[in-house]
């Protein structure tokens, strides 16, 4: 039964969106607030439905029912209970039923918050809302059908790719997908906005707080996928620019750029085109990364199975890209600016110039990715460009944007002065350029390197400058330290929010820029008992055994690893051979440090335990990209917090 | 006045782009080259599960279909089953032979998938995985025709439907004379 109840939900549920953003629309351009009352009523219907699809679907993967031909495909009897709640997500058809979720989920909270302050946008909000639902609800009645019943159903099913056997496949998805779907909301504003006409800065004052939610999330979802390919891909890094990761940066990267830009329009009332135009293609590089994974167009290691799928991904982009170019261009009269850029040397250039960097980002990320696609149209040939296009072209522009971060927060808007450059900028110019003075006589060599370091040192000095002013002006008042100090974060929660998630991104760009200057690896053929020499550490291949373990049947090694000093410790290195896979999967085993991790990758062995191939790795301050995770997560809910003083000061 | 019509263009920008993403859906991605067509296909000798021999220079002078297979490959290799089996039936008087190459399965689950679609043809494991690496086989299923002479003549990735087993089969066929 489960199979048709689902199917009959999805169904009701896609009509039910479907007239919910027709009867928003239609009452919206009429004024009757009795047919927007009925969309509102049709959303809450949607979530509700949505809400039971995605129940039904978890039910039947904790109750083995494989006679849903998505539970089958995912699933088998020796798969443990934890992950067969996450193959509800774990394959195409289940992605898109959390993706229906999590809109419908964004459309009850804005039918919550927004019914009544938002008036005049409400109706088309939700009519974008409802569309992009309906979308999706359509595609998982018709190309991606998480309810097909598969008759007779199998005794036991396939089983789920090993692959996604990790913790980080519970939270990834997750926080990917809220970031994905999150930036559905600031879309559907700027659509309100284009048209009602009213494209002033009141639809970003009231979407700020959502794009911030949503980049945040889209942030902790990449990190938590290079996590989940640092520890269990097994070779030894976190980012490959593969086209799927490149389709989950784009809108990262663009989402960024309008955090920073709407700070002029609010300001300045500059750039109206351009914050709209960037939140129509934030929004479409999401759809065109949904499409990239689930179409099969270009090929990558982590796609999903391919169908029809694509076509309509294709379709509603097109709907899209086209609708929202359309709106632009009909209120383009509306859309020009009103402010005017003052001086070269302002914040408003410095963020300008941020944004500028950010787009061509973008656009070489984009560029690189298509690229096989392009070869082939026009050359008939199939290239690939790897990660040396992709490092190569965005190394200058990231170290460019880090300067930006030490520039823009504290130079003046409009026009700086001397006095205003000299007050923010002479200590951390010099600490910085110490500072690189100091890497080199550490043995640092690699410019890159050295470049990097010294403009994360100057970014972090002006911040500290910035704090340090703020508190001893709060001091001068009569505030004792420690009250100041929380004070001044609280009070300019959004100010310091901003500088506190600039501080992760300077401890990520640390632990980026060391692990590619400093990592070290090397290969070696052990025979039992032998040894391998790496970075001060000792590698001793002691043992080789297999046992049947759970779903899988494994082969682990044992390596003892000393370095010198006191303390040996013990890595466990193997390899995983499931019956559903055709080759076996590397089991990483690992150690995380402030500065080195050590990192083991079993290799070829020989069947009698004798002999085994090990690629021993040591990876400098990789650590560095989660803590500086964390510290981005602070700032983040600093930042979302609702907002205090900044803008009475300086409105 | 005519500034403000060349704003209506700005959408058609996005064409381009929309057209080469459009493009990709032409393009096979299943369309894995294989070294190995034109060359002479790789023998083997393996027991089928019915305990006969199976080897691929006893068929020279027939068309030969080799299929790579596993009972744990759900659900291509459930949709093609009963496809080569009813064009095994179809040709086998016309000089075709069908033969099952099972890749890393159990002999059990094997067993009952053979039974489960009544399949005639001779199928056998490859224990070693001897074959499949051979035949440079990445996934299953994957199938290879192969001439009278004993050729590899084309390869298909994916579950064998009608159209392309008869396509294949007859344009070999129709060679041999």
């Amino acid at each position: 039964m489960i199979p048709e109840i689902g199917y009959g939900m999805v169904i009701v549920a896609f009509l039910l969106a479907g007239y919910g953003a027709v009867a928003a629309g239609v009452g919206g351009r009429t004024g009757r607030t009795a047919l927007v009352e009925s969309a509102q009523h049709a959303a809450l219907g949607v979530f509700a439905l949505v809400t039971c699809a995605l129940l039904l679907l978890a039910y039947a993967f904790l109750t083995f029912d494989f006679s849903l031909r998505y539970v089958a495909m995912n699933t088998n009897l020796a798969t443990p209970y934890y992950y067969r709640l996450t193959a509800v997500w774990g394959a195409l058809e289940g992605s898109i039923v959390l993706w229906a979720w999590m809109v419908a989920l964004y459309t009850l909270i804005i039918v919550l918050r927004h019914r009544h302050n938002a008036r005049e946008f409400y109706p088309w909000v939700l009519t974008v809302m409802l569309s992009v639902l309906a979308f999706f609800l359509l595609v998982m009645a018709v190309p991606a059908p998480p309810f097909e019943r598969i008759t007779p159903a199998p005794m036991n099913g396939r089983g789920l790719n090993p692959l996604l056997e990790d913790s980080g496949m519970i939270t990834h998805p997750v926080a990917l997908y809220l970031g994905f779907t999150g930036l559905t909301v600031p879309f559907a504003f700027a659509i309100a906005a284009l048209a009602t006409g009213r494209v002033g800065d009141r639809w970003i004052t009231l979407t700020r707080r959502w794009a911030i939610t949503a980049w945040y999330f889209l942030s902790l979802g990449l990190l938590i996928g290079g996590w989940w390919s640092y520890h269990v891909l097994g070779w030894g890094g976190y980012w490959a620019w593969d086209p799927v990761e490149n389709a989950a940066f784009m809108p990262w990267l663009t989402a960024t750029a309008f955090l920073h830009s709407v700070m002029i329009q609010e300001r300045r009332r500059m750039l109206k085109l351009w914050n709209i135009g960037l939140v129509i293609l934030t929004f479409s590089l999401t759809l065109f990364g949904t499409f990239l994974t689930r179409s099969g167009v270009i090929a990558s290691v982590h796609a999903f199975t391919q169908g029809s799928i694509g076509m309509f991904f294709l379709a509603f982009l097109s709907i899209v890209v086209l609708t929202s170019l359309g709106l632009l261009a009909w209120r383009w009269e509306a859309l020009s600016a009103e402010g005017e850029l003052d001086s070269v040397v302002s914040r408003e250039s410095a963020f300008l110039l941020n944004n500028v960097l950010l787009v061509a980002a973008t656009f070489t990320v984009f560029f690189g990715t298509v690229f096989p696609l392009l070869s082939e149209a026009v050359r008939g040939v199939k290239v690939s460009v790897g990660a040396p296009f992709f490092n190569q072209v965005n190394i200058p522009v990231f170290l460019g944007l880090i300067f930006l971060m030490g520039v823009g927060p504290l130079i003046a808007w409009r026009r700086a002065s001397r006095d205003n450059l000299r007050r923010n900028f002479v200590w951390p110019v010099i600490i910085g350029a110490a500072s690189a003075g100091l890497f080199f006589g550490l043995g640092v060599r690699s410019t890159i390197a050295i470049i990097s370091l010294a403009l994360t040192v100057f970014v972090a000095v002006t911040i500290a400058v910035d704090y340090l002013r703020a508190l001893r002006a709060r001091r001068r008042m009569g505030e004792a330290l420690l009250p100041a100090m929380g004070g001044l974060l609280v009070r300019h929660n959004r100010r310091y929010g901003g500088f506190v998630i600039h501080l992760g991104i300077l401890v990520i760009a640390v632990g980026v820029t060391g692990s590619q200057a400093w990592s070290l690896h090397r290969e070696a053929t052990l025979q039992r008992g032998e040894s391998v020499e790496l970075a001060g550490y000792k590698f001793q291949f002691d043992n080789l055994s297999s046992r049947e373990a759970g779903n899988h049947f494994l082969v682990e090694s044992t390596f003892k690893v000393t370095n010198g000093k006191a303390g040996t410790r013990e890595l466990r290195p193997a390899k995983k051979f499931y019956p559903q896979e055709q080759s076996p999967i590397a089991h990483v085993d690992y150690h995380l440090g402030l500065v080195d991790d050590l990192y083991l990758v079993l290799g070829d062995f020989a069947r009698d335990g004798s002999q085994a191939t090990v690629k021993v790795q040591v990876n400098r301050m990789v650590s560095w990209i989660w803590i500086g995770g964390f510290i981005l997560t602070l700032g983040a809910i600093l930042a979302i917090l609702p907002e205090r003083g900044e803008r009475r000061k300086t409105a | 006045m005519k500034r403000r019509s060349l704003h209506w263009l700005i959408p058609f920008a996005a064409l381009p782009v929309l057209a080469l993403l459009a493009y990709g859906f032409r393009v096979n991605h299943r369309d894995i080259p294989s070294p190995l067509v034109n060359r002479p296909a790789g023998t083997f000798a393996l027991t089928s599960y019915s305990g006969e021999a199976m080897r691929l220079e006893a068929y020279r002078g027939r068309v030969v279909v080799v299929n790579f297979w596993a009972s744990w490959c759900m659900p291509a290799c459930y949709e093609e089953a009963p496809v080569l089996e009813r064009n095994w039936r179809a040709y086998r008087e016309k000089g075709v032979m069908v033969l099952g190459v099972d890749i890393q399965d159990k002999p059990e689950a094997a067993r009952k998938f053979i039974d489960q679609f009544s399949l005639t043809f001779p199928n056998a494991l490859d224990p070693s995985g001897k074959v499949s690496v051979d035949y440079g086989v990445y996934g299953v299923p994957e199938t290879f025709f192969i001439d009278a002479r004993g050729n590899i003549r084309a390869k298909h990735v994916g579950a064998v439907t009608d159209d392309v087993f008869r396509r294949e089969v007859d344009r070999l066929l129709a060679e041999r004379g």
